[in-house]
């Protein structure tokens, strides 16, 4: 993916991690978060004052509502650590466990060394202060010395870019640059332990790329980052490691490529559409070229005729709509993986037809069908890759943001469904 | 970037406990001073931030109370107190400095609701920076009241300034107790800053900033016998009003005639001021004590009550 893009055949590699980037794994943790639960109490609307109290004393309807259960994982020093999770999972209730600013009814969570969190756009930030002023506050409130502030001052305004507006109030900033002076702030303070929710997804390429850039600094130097996203290519892209939450409860701890899976399957589970195409904000990132002249708008698997899942033998078509200009020929790459990771097929629309996709309107469909399905068992993840006929150049691409299910209904183990036949007999009857 | 190290390692700590105990919450404080001046500050900048008067709007406040209320009661009223206004601000500045401070800090935790959800740091921080930004507005105020004091060529009795420090320690210590307490229930209750104005208006009145002292000790006097004036000081903003009232506006500066109205008050010796500034303390004490407990125990459930 981000390592190989652009090269012919992108997609003929299972998604690259840091995982193998071969940074010797730190035994010491960092945060512990043991057994970790937390219930809040549901009211329909919290009473805030005591006429409230009183009148709802009588038909108490407090229920209980269980926002973690029994959470358990470390983070080892050193590492970067991936919290995904649906909306309404309980992330940010994990997270704000993990900075302090809850506790949790039962576990422990422990922390080493100082902590510092990318907060939300401006919690941390007063709106009539300049950004001068907010410096020095922000800092202060996550807990670091006036001197140590003023040591990295330059270091800050310089990689927030906003030197022209260091003495402006914040409240004349763009959100982008609001989101410049927070995370400048909150990264450049050297924190033994980063939090980061969600906040990488504002300010413009060039400063997400810095930002990105910072965080290998960041890791390169051994700190630990505990990153809480529902965006999982930024999981895959950036951390050693991830946990999948849903409903409080955790489902998957340990590989980033699992969790993604996991964690997609989770959504679809609940009903939600699976978000098409994540990739889209650090894609643009790692291909920072000319604006792609074709878009990929979606990518799906028709669903199977009879039910929820296919059958080995069925028909499979697998469609995509993209636009184009009029008159482009592009060529299209289609890869399908089990969920974990291994590759069943990698195609091209050359090779199936002898020819490229022509685009005739703006916007085009076209299917790639796959005859008498020979898997068996599983999920399958589909990704596909529009790219230059000399497969030179990448324009946009879905990563197994398409999925479908086979269920063979039969005990066959292994990855393929054959038709088979037997016969038996003594040697030399025939 | 600096790359750490084993050995530099930090232990592993359970984040946003606090130590038990009194003293060691207050190293904790202590710890995050560089906060607190920072929160005071911001107070203090945001205040004014975008007025063209700027800080200067803090000092007319107290130079309009002291025309008005000069013009009112003396010329208008013909009330006989001498320099009325000075009377005034002797003992508004200092209830103004307990009353809008308390009023501030009952507020502080509701009003910084998105950064107490984000961030821990010790709570404590934001009530007690709401009294210390008023701290600041008062000692500017209070050179309105010098300056009027030059003025008239009025001098404090300077023989009992030693009074003051501790009077003005025991206003802030009363406030930041009461502060702790209120700014916590407010989370939970937000009847709390409601009732507490009213609250304070009552209190207001029943302390003597805008009539002299010495109606109050009168009617105790006079109803249950001699000494009962000291039954005024189960208002702890008493003795020390009444110890502000003494030193600056220092009646003893007019002719004897005029001095009808502060006899109790003159003729009360320093033995006198400081018992019932030891009353004071006593409650500052209770309410320090109070707001400690009343905050340790509500402080951990603050981030989602919000």
């Amino acid at each position: 993916m981000f390592t190989s893009s652009g090269s012919g055949g992108a997609v003929s590699q299972a998604p690259a991690t840091r995982n193998g980037s071969g940074r010797a794994p730190s035994t010491t943790v960092a945060i512990e978060v043991s057994n970790v639960s937390k219930r809040f109490r549901k009211h329909s609307e919290p009473a805030k004052t005591l006429k409230e109290r009183v009148l709802t004393l009588r038909k108490s309807t407090v229920s209980e509502f269980h926002a973690l259960q029994d959470v358990d994982f470390n983070v080892q020093v050193g590492e970067t650590f991936g919290i995904l999770g649906h909306n309404g999972s309980g992330k940010s209730t994990l997270l704000k466990c993990i900075a302090g600013t809850i506790r949790p009814s039962a576990g422990i969570v422990r922390v080493r060394g100082r902590l510092s969190a990318l907060l939300e756009l401006g919690a941390g930030f007063h709106p009539d202060l300049t950004g001068r002023e907010n410096i020095f506050l922000n800092g202060s409130i996550l807990g670091f010395s006036k001197e140590h502030i003023e040591s990295i001052f330059d270091e800050i305004v310089d990689f927030s870019g906003l030197d022209e507006f260091i003495d402006t109030q914040v409240k004349h900033y763009s959100s982008g640059m609001y989101a410049r002076l927070g995370f400048a702030v909150a990264v450049n303070l050297e924190p033994d332990v980063l939090l980061i929710d969600e906040v990488l997804a504002v300010g413009d390429e060039a400063f997400q790329r810095k930002c990105i850039e910072r965080v290998r600094g960041f890791q390169a130097a051994g700190r630990t980052i505990c990153l809480v996203t529902h965006a999982p290519d930024m999981v895959r892209f950036l951390c050693d490691r991830a946990v999948v939450l849903d409903h409080g409860r955790l489902i998957h701890v340990g590989d980033v490529n699992d969790a993604v899976t996991i964690y997609r399957r989770s959504l679809a589970a609940q009903g939600h559409e699976v978000p098409p195409d994540d990739q889209d904000m650090l894609d643009k990132i790692a291909t920072s070229g000319p604006a792609s002249p074709v878009r990929l708008v979606r990518t799906w698997v028709e669903p199977p005729a009879g039910g929820v899942a296919y059958r080995p033998g069925d028909r499979v078509v697998i469609g995509i709509e993209f636009e184009a200009e009029p008159g482009m020929t592009v060529r299209a790459r289609m890869a399908v993986h089990t969920h974990d990771g291994v590759q069943m097929v990698n195609v091209s629309s050359y090779d199936i037809a002898g020819a490229d996709i022509k685009a005739d309107a703006p916007v085009n469909q076209a299917r790639i069908t796959i005859e008498d399905l020979p898997f068996t068992d599983g999920h399958y993840l589909v990704t596909v890759v529009l790219q230059q006929p000399d497969e030179t150049r990448e324009y946009d691409r879905s990563d197994q943001s398409a999925t479908f299910d086979v269920n063979s209904g039969g005990p066959v183990l292994g990855r393929v469904a054959l038709r088979f036949g037997l016969e038996s007999g003594p040697v030399g009857v025939a | 970037m600096t790359a750490l190290t084993n050995a530099e390692l930090p232990p592993l700590l359970e984040n946003g406990t606090r130590p038990p105990g009194f003293f060691a919450r207050a190293r904790d404080i202590w710890a995050y001073r560089d906060l607190l001046g920072n929160l005071v500050r911001r107070e203090l900048k945001v205040k004014y931030k975008n007025s063209v008067l700027g800080f200067v709007w803090t000092l007319l406040n107290p130079l309009l109370y002291l025309v008005i209320f000069t013009i009112v009661f003396s010329v208008i009223l013909k009330n006989p107190t001498p320099r009325y206004g000075l009377l005034l601000l002797s003992g508004l500045l200092c209830f103004n400095l307990f009353s809008v401070g308390l009023t501030a800090a009952t507020t502080s935790i509701t009003a910084n609701g998105p950064l107490v959800q984000k961030v821990w740091f010790p709570r404590e921080i934001l009530p007690l920076a709401a009294i210390g930004a008023n701290l600041i507005t008062f000692f500017f105020q209070m050179t309105i009241l010098l300056v009027g004091l030059a003025l008239f060529r009025q001098a404090p009795e300077w023989s009992m300034l030693w009074l003051l420090p501790p009077a003005l320690l025991l206003t802030l210590l009363i406030g930041a107790g009461l502060g702790l307490m209120l700014s916590a229930l407010n989370v939970y209750f937000r009847d709390v800053q409601h009732f507490l104005e009213l609250g304070l208006l009552t209190w207001f009145w029943l302390t003597p900033v805008v009539y002299p002292f010495s109606l109050v000790a009168r009617a105790l006097n006079g109803k249950f016998g001699d000494g009962a004036e000291r039954l005024a000081m189960l208002n702890p903003m008493i003795p020390i009003i009444t110890a502000f009232q003494r030193v600056l506006y220092n009646p003893t500066n007019f002719p004897v005639d005029q001095q009808e109205q502060f006899t109790e008050m003159i003729h009360r010796s320093n033995l006198w001021y400081v018992e019932n500034l030891g009353i004071s303390a006593i409650f500052a004490l209770i309410f320090v004590w109070g707001g400690y407990k009343v905050f340790s125990r509500l402080e951990g459930n603050l981030g989602e009550e919000l």
